[in-house]
């Protein structure tokens, strides 16, 4: 069994509810984090992410100025002032198929829906600093591999150049609403 | 931590694609324990957070004193911008907030609101008192929830309103195939 030596980890928190950046703090405190740094709103965000360098990113979607998935996009930027590989955990209401995807596309590391419990965040901090995904980059993308594991054995459509594409047919969802509206 | 010195990368080139490697930088914060080792962070957080509950009412109150004060200005102003992005961002918030704050159903109810405002075509045209329906029973939950059997109630009340939007968001959006499958998936978010 493995521990974290929160001591020794630097975290950055954006939230622009003081509420839930509360919590937060709380939660990280408990887990035994010493070094906890929060922002309200993206820019705010990004300044003190080049400041003070931090080891995991907390980060909320929803903020001023510019939102959790404009921060993850600036981080990610391979020529960046700061370190484009530090593990972001976007923490959001947001709950949507479409939204956790765009989120993973824009290189957020993990995602964890609200409400926040302990140990979801535990979870995913734990996930981030035992089990670091390599990175990608392609033309339009630099961030965590977006397959959580590779294995020799997956059988299923290739999205890389060069896979076999298998298609499925099945009614869309606007022809299932047709016919039951 | 943050402060030593970067590992060296590897990469990988590939067709279309790179793949970089690089020694795990957070791996000297792991250490192993024993079995029996018996710190247990979780429940000392839970047990911190649970110490957070004597202000959780205050706090909800002043969410849903925003969520009122958002509603005030589109029944002053009508539906702008701004207006639109306020009684979101005021409903958002208490749908990511009150379950842990212990208001689940004021949760659910602020996510059939937000749902709503993100997928209703035209909001002027939304029947004219669903709003203000999602709005009353979020206060009335977090007013009267320190009375009996107001549990089962406001779980009902949520269930009811979501059913009414869904149903409303359904016909509205049959032509709008992107907004059609955001109110019919199922969310994939990850949970615990």
């Amino acid at each position: 069994m493995f521990r974290i030596d929160f001591n020794k980890l630097r975290f950055l928190v954006c939230d622009d509810n003081p509420h839930m950046r509360r919590i937060l703090r709380t939660l990280l405190h408990s887990f035994g984090a010493r070094e906890v740094y929060e922002s309200e709103d993206g820019a705010t965000a990004l300044e003190m992410y080049t400041h003070y360098v931090p080891d995991i990113v907390i980060t909320d979607w929803s903020m001023p100025i510019f939102d959790g998935l404009e921060l993850a996009q600036m981080i990610r930027q391979p020529d960046s002032k700061g370190n484009p590989f530090a593990p972001i955990i976007m923490l959001t209401g947001h709950s949507e198929k479409r939204r956790v995807t765009v989120a993973r596309d824009a290189g957020v590391t993990e995602f964890l829906a609200k409400p926040i419990s302990a140990k979801g965040l535990y979870q995913r901090i734990l996930n981030v600093v035992a089990n670091p995904r390599p990175f990608i980059r392609t033309k339009t993308y630099f961030g965590p591999d977006r397959r959580r594991n590779t294995s020799n054995a997956y059988i299923g459509p290739e999205r890389r150049i060069g896979g076999e594409v298998e298609v499925l047919q099945q009614p869309s969802l606007l022809d299932k609403a047709r016919t039951t509206v | 931590m943050a402060k030593e010195k970067p590992a060296t990368l590897q990469i990988e080139t590939f067709a279309d694609h790179h793949v970089i490697t690089q020694p795990n930088p957070l791996r000297k914060v792991l250490r192993r324990v024993g079995e029996k080792d018996l710190d247990d962070p979780i429940a000392r957080a839970e047990k911190a957070l649970a110490g957070l509950a004597g202000e959780f009412k205050n706090w909800m109150g002043i969410e849903t004193d925003r969520l009122s004060a958002a509603h005030a200005a589109i029944l002053r102003d009508g539906f702008t911008n701004s207006t639109r992005e306020e009684l979101f961002r005021a409903a958002h918030d208490i749908k990511g907030d009150a379950a842990t704050f212990g208001y689940p159903s004021a949760g659910a109810a602020a996510k059939s609101l937000c749902r709503i405002i993100e997928h209703a075509p035209d909001l002027d045209e939304v029947p004219s008192n669903l709003i203000a329906h999602h709005i009353n029973a979020i206060q009335a939950i977090v007013r009267e929830r320190t009375k009996l059997d107001t549990v089962s109630m406001a779980n009902e009340l949520s269930r009811q309103l979501r059913g009414v939007a869904d149903e409303y968001l359904t016909r509205a959006n049959r032509d709008r195939p992107e907004h059609l499958e955001a109110i019919l998936a199922p969310s994939i978010a990850p949970r615990d």
